[in-house]
C-alpha cells in the first residue's frame, strides 16, 4: 500500500509499504477514507519530538471502512464506517474504566522509553514516535487499528467524511480544551493560537456557555475564522498588540476566567522572548518554546484556571510557577481522552450545534502529503487544515 | 546463591523482602543508615562515612610529605642523606603521587584503592632508599633511620588497607543519599520490580500458581513445564546448541500473598524468584511485585546465558511485568509495528518474513 513516511526532519515521503494484518486478536483493518494533517504532526515534522525513525509511517487522525476484524472482536463488522480516536486504549485497565483513556497502561508497547523520559508513560499513540507505541499511522491506504471494539466509532452514513472525521482528535481535544475551564456563566475565556485545535477550543467554550471568547494568533486569517465560524467575540494579534495589557483593559483589569493554550511546543513570540527561546530550543537546551503558556499565565485573573491542550515535549525553563502558586491558579491539562467526548458530540454534530468541517482549508490526494505538510508548516495558502484522501 | 529463602516464609502481607544482610559491621563503622520514609523497607538512606583516626592520620601524613617533596625537595634530600641536586625532580614526582594519595585518601568514602596505592608508594620508596644506600655520596646513618620510618608507615598503610578492603563494598562508599538495591550474599544485586492489575488478587494468584505461564510474559524464559507437584522445569532455547535447561522447586507457596521458588543443587542456571500479591487499596486491583535472580554457573556456556538474561534486568523485569498485566487484563500481549519485530523497525506494517524471524 502507499503510506506518508516521516523520514527526518521536514522530510515526508509517500512511500510503498507492506500491508497491514491483523497482530492481535482484538484488531481490525480499515481502509482509510480520510485522513488529516494534525497541527502536532508538524511537530514530529520539524523534528522536535524524540524516538522517530526513519519510514515511520504519520498520521493520527484517520476514518475509513472495517476490512477485516481479528476473532475476538464482537462489535466492529467489515463494512462498517469508523472513525479512530488517535490515543489506542484498551477499555480494561484502571486508566480506561475511569474515564482516562489517553493514559491506557497497556496500549504503549515502548512504555518503558515513555517512563524514561516522562517518569510514567501514556498511552499509545498511532504514528506518533516510538516513545507512544512505535504504531504506524493512518497517512495511508489501510491502517491496523488495535483495540477495535475500545476506539472505533461508528458513524451513519448520512453525515460526510469532512463532518464527523475531526472527531479523532482536534474537535475532542478543542472540547476538553474548554471543559477543563469548567465554565460558569459570565466568564471570559481567552483562547492562545487559531489553529484548528483553537478553533475548536473557542467553538466549545462557547458551546459550554461562556459569556465572551477572546482568541489570539498572528495570522489575520486564522483571527478572521475564529471570529467568523468558530464565534470569537474578540480577536488580538499578538503582533500588533500586546496581549497583557489588551486582556486587562478587556476585562476591567481582572483577567479572563480561564486561558486556553492550543499552540504548543512551537510557539511564537517576539523580541528578546522569541529569540531566547528559539536559540535554546536550537540547542536543545530546552524541549519546547513556552511563550504562550507563559503568556497564559501571567494573564489569567487570579484563581483562575489555565487549561493546556497545546503539545509539550520534555522539560523547559522560565515557567512562571511564582505566578502560578501566588496567585492560587489551576492548570489543567493532558492528551485528549477522546473516547470519553466522541459520542457527546457526534451528538452535537448530528443535531447541527456544529460542523466541524469548517477548519478545512485544502483537500487533496494522499500522494501530495509532503506539499500539505510544508504549505501547512508555512501557513501559506491561508492554510488551515489539510485532508487527505487516500 | 545470595538468598536464604527459607527465611522468607511465612510472611502476612507485608512484602518486604526479609532478607538477610551479610554486611559486616565492624568497629570502625560509623554510617548513619536510616529507613527512608515512604520507601520499601530494604531501602535505606546512607550518610557519610567517617573514617577512623589512622586512616585520617595517614592522609594527612601523605598530604604533608607530598607537599615537602613538591615544594621543599632539597629540604626533604638533606633530611633522609641522599644528594640534593640529583634528586630534586625524582622527589617532586614521588611527591605528587604522594599529595595524590593523601588528598584521595582524606576525600573519599571508602579510599581501599588509595591506600594500596600508598603501599605500592612505600615499596617504591624503599626500593629507592635501598639503591641510594649503594651511593657512596649518601648519608648511610640518615638513610637507615629513613628507612625504618618508611617501613613503620608502611606496615600502618597495609593495616589499614586490609581493613578498608575487608569491610567489603557495601558497607562505605556510597554516595550521600544514594539508595541501595537489596544484595545477595555475593553483591549480586537483584532486581525487582512492581505492577497494579486491574483484576481480583485471587485471580492473579491463580495466573501465578500454573508456572506454564510464565514464557508468555517472561521474554528470557521459553518453557516452564510441571514435573512434580513442586518442581518445574524450565527452559531457555538458544541457537547453536546454547539452550540451557534447570529444575526449580517452589519454596514457598502461601495463597493470594506470595510464591517463590528456587533452582535446585546442581542446576546449570542458579535461579530465585519470588513474586508477592497484595490488594491495592480502593478496588484498584492487585498489586504485584516480582524480584528475580539468575546465575549461571560459569564456562562459555555460563557467559552466554547470562547475555541472555541480564542485558537489562531492571528495565527487563518491568517489561516481563507489564506483559504479564497485558495478558491478566486483555488475554494476549499487545502488539505495534515496531514491537512486532526483533530489533529496532520503524513503525510501519511488518512483513511477513519479518515476522518469523521473531518467533
Amino acid at each position: 500500500m502507499r503510506a506518508n513516511c516521516w523520514e527526518g526532519t521536514k522530510h515526508v515521503r509517500v512511500e510503498n509499504v507492506p500491508d497491514p494484518k491483523i497482530l492481535n486478536q482484538t484488531d481490525a483493518i480499515i481502509r482509510v477514507s480520510s485522513t488529516a494533517i494534525c497541527g502536532s504532526d508538524l511537530h514530529l515534522f520539524n523534528g522536535f519530538i524524540p524516538t522517530m525513525e526513519h519510514g515511520d509511517i504519520l498520521g493520527h487522525e484517520f476514518m475509513g471502512e472495517v476490512m477485516e476484524v481479528g476473532k475476538k472482536v464482537k462489535k466492529l463488522k467489515v463494512g462498517d464506517r469508523v472513525v479512530v480516536p488517535f490515543p489506542i486504549a484498551c477499555g480494561e485497565c484502571w486508566s480506561c474504566k475511569n474515564d482516562l483513556w489517553s493514559l491506557c497502561e497497556n496500549s504503549n508497547p515502548n512504555a518503558y522509553i515513555a517512563e524514561k523520559m516522562m517518569g510514567h508513560s501514556p498511552a499509545g499513540v498511532f504514528g506518533y514516535s516510538h516513545m507512544l507505541g512505535g504504531f504506524a499511522g493512518g497517512q495511508a491506504e489501510y491502517a491496523r487499528v488495535p483495540f477495535a471494539d475500545v476506539g472505533p466509532l461508528k458513524v451513519s452514513d448520512d453525515l460526510k467524511d469532512e463532518q464527523v472525521l475531526f472527531l479523532s482528535d482536534i474537535f475532542p481535544t478543542g472540547y476538553m480544551g474548554a471543559e477543563m475551564c469548567g465554565i460558569k456563566p459570565g466568564d471570559t475565556i481567552a483562547v492562545w493560537g487559531c489553529g484548528p485545535v483553537g478553533q475548536f477550543a473557542i467553538a466549545s467554550a462557547k458551546l459550554l456557555g461562556a459569556e465572551r471568547v477572546i482568541a489570539i494568533d498572528r495570522f489575520p486569517y486564522r483571527l478572521k475564522i475564529a471570529r467568523e465560524r468558530a464565534g470569537a467575540d474578540v480577536t488580538l494579534d499578538f503582533q500588533e498588540t500586546n496581549i497583557l495589557e489588551a486582556l486587562k483593559e478587556l476585562t476591567g483589569g481582572r483577567g479572563p476566567d480561564a486561558c486556553i493554550d492550543a499552540v504548543g511546543l512551537e510557539a511564537h513570540t517576539h523580541g528578546m522572548q522569541e529569540f531566547y527561546d528559539r536559540a535554546k530550543q536550537s540547542m536543545r537546551l530546552v524541549s519546547d518554546r513556552i511563550s504562550a503558556v507563559r503568556q497564559a499565565i501571567l494573564s489569567c485573573r487570579n484563581g483562575g484556571t489555565v487549561s493546556i491542550i497545546g503539545v509539550y515535549g520534555g522539560f523547559d525553563d522560565k515557567f512562571p510557577l511564582g505566578a502560578v502558586m501566588n496567585r492560587s491558579l489551576t492548570i489543567k491539562t493532558g492528551q485528549c481522552h477522546v473516547h470519553r467526548y466522541m459520542k457527546p458530540l457526534l451528538e452535537h454534530i448530528e443535531k447541527g450545534h456544529i460542523d466541524p468541517s469548517f477548519v478545512i482549508t485544502h483537500k487533496m490526494e494522499l500522494e501530495d502529503a509532503p506539499v500539505g505538510y510544508d504549505i501547512f508548516n508555512l501557513r501559506e495558502d491561508e492554510c488551515l487544515k489539510v485532508v487527505l484522501k487516500p | 546463591m545470595g538468598i536464604d529463602i527459607s527465611t522468607e516464609t511465612g510472611t502476612d502481607g507485608d512484602w518486604s523482602p526479609a532478607r538477610p544482610r551479610a554486611r559486616a559491621r565492624t568497629g570502625n563503622r560509623v554510617t548513619a543508615e536510616a529507613p527512608v520514609k515512604g520507601a520499601p523497607d530494604h531501602y535505606t538512606e546512607t550518610g557519610r562515612t567517617e573514617k577512623d583516626p589512622v586512616t585520617q592520620f595517614l592522609g594527612w601524613f601523605s598530604v604533608a610529605l607530598g607537599a615537602a617533596e613538591i615544594f621543599a625537595p632539597g629540604g626533604v634530600a638533606r633530611a633522609i642523606g641522599i644528594d640534593e641536586d640529583e634528586h630534586r625532580a625524582l622527589l617532586r614526582v614521588y611527591g605528587l603521587r604522594e599529595m595524590a594519595a593523601g588528598v584521595a585518601i582524606l576525600s573519599r568514602p571508602k579510599p581501599t584503592y588509595w591506600m594500596w596505592n600508598r603501599v605500592i608508594g612505600d615499596a617504591i620508596d624503599l626500593t629507592s632508599l635501598a639503591k641510594a644506600m649503594k651511593n657512596p655520596e649518601s648519608n648511610t646513618a640518615k638513610l637507615a633511620a629513613a628507612t625504618v620510618a618508611v617501613l613503620g608507615v608502611t606496615a600502618l598503610d597495609i593495616v589499614c588497607a586490609t581493613r578498608l578492603a575487608r569491610i567489603g563494598a557495601e558497607d562505605v562508599g556510597r554516595d550521600e543519599g544514594s539508595f541501595e538495591l537489596p544484595k545477595g550474599n555475593d553483591g549480586q544485586v537483584v532486581v525487582g520490580a512492581s505492577v497494579t492489575v486491574n483484576k481480583p488478587v485471587e485471580e492473579v494468584y491463580a495466573f501465578w500458581k500454573d508456572q506454564q505461564n510464565y514464557p508468555r510474559f517472561m521474554s528470557a524464559i521459553d518453557s516452564v513445564k510441571p514435573t512434580s507437584e513442586r518442581r518445574a522445569r524450565w527452559k531457555i532455547e538458544a541457537p547453536a546448541g546454547l539452550s540451557v535447561e534447570w529444575d526449580a522447586e517452589i519454596v514457598n507457596d502461601t495463597p493470594n500473598e506470595m510464591i517463590s521458588w528456587r533452582s535446585v543443587d546442581a542446576s546449570p542456571v542458579q535461579n530465585t524468584g519470588t513474586v508477592r500479591f497484595r490488594r491495592a487499596a480502593g478496588e484498584r486491583g492487585t498489586e504485584v511485585q516480582l524480584e528475580a535472580e539468575y546465575r549461571p554457573k560459569g564456562g562459555p556456556l555460563g557467559a552466554k546465558v547470562a547475555e541472555m538474561l541480564s542485558a537489562i534486568p531492571k528495565t527487563q523485569l518491568a517489561m516481563d511485568l507489564r506483559r504479564f498485566k497485558q495478558l491478566i487484563e486483555l488475554g494476549e500481549v499487545v502488539k505495534s509495528d515496531a514491537s512486532a519485530v526483533a530489533g529496532p523497525h520503524p513503525a510501519r506494517p511488518p512483513r511477513q518474513t519479518e515476522m518469523e524471524a521473531r518467533q
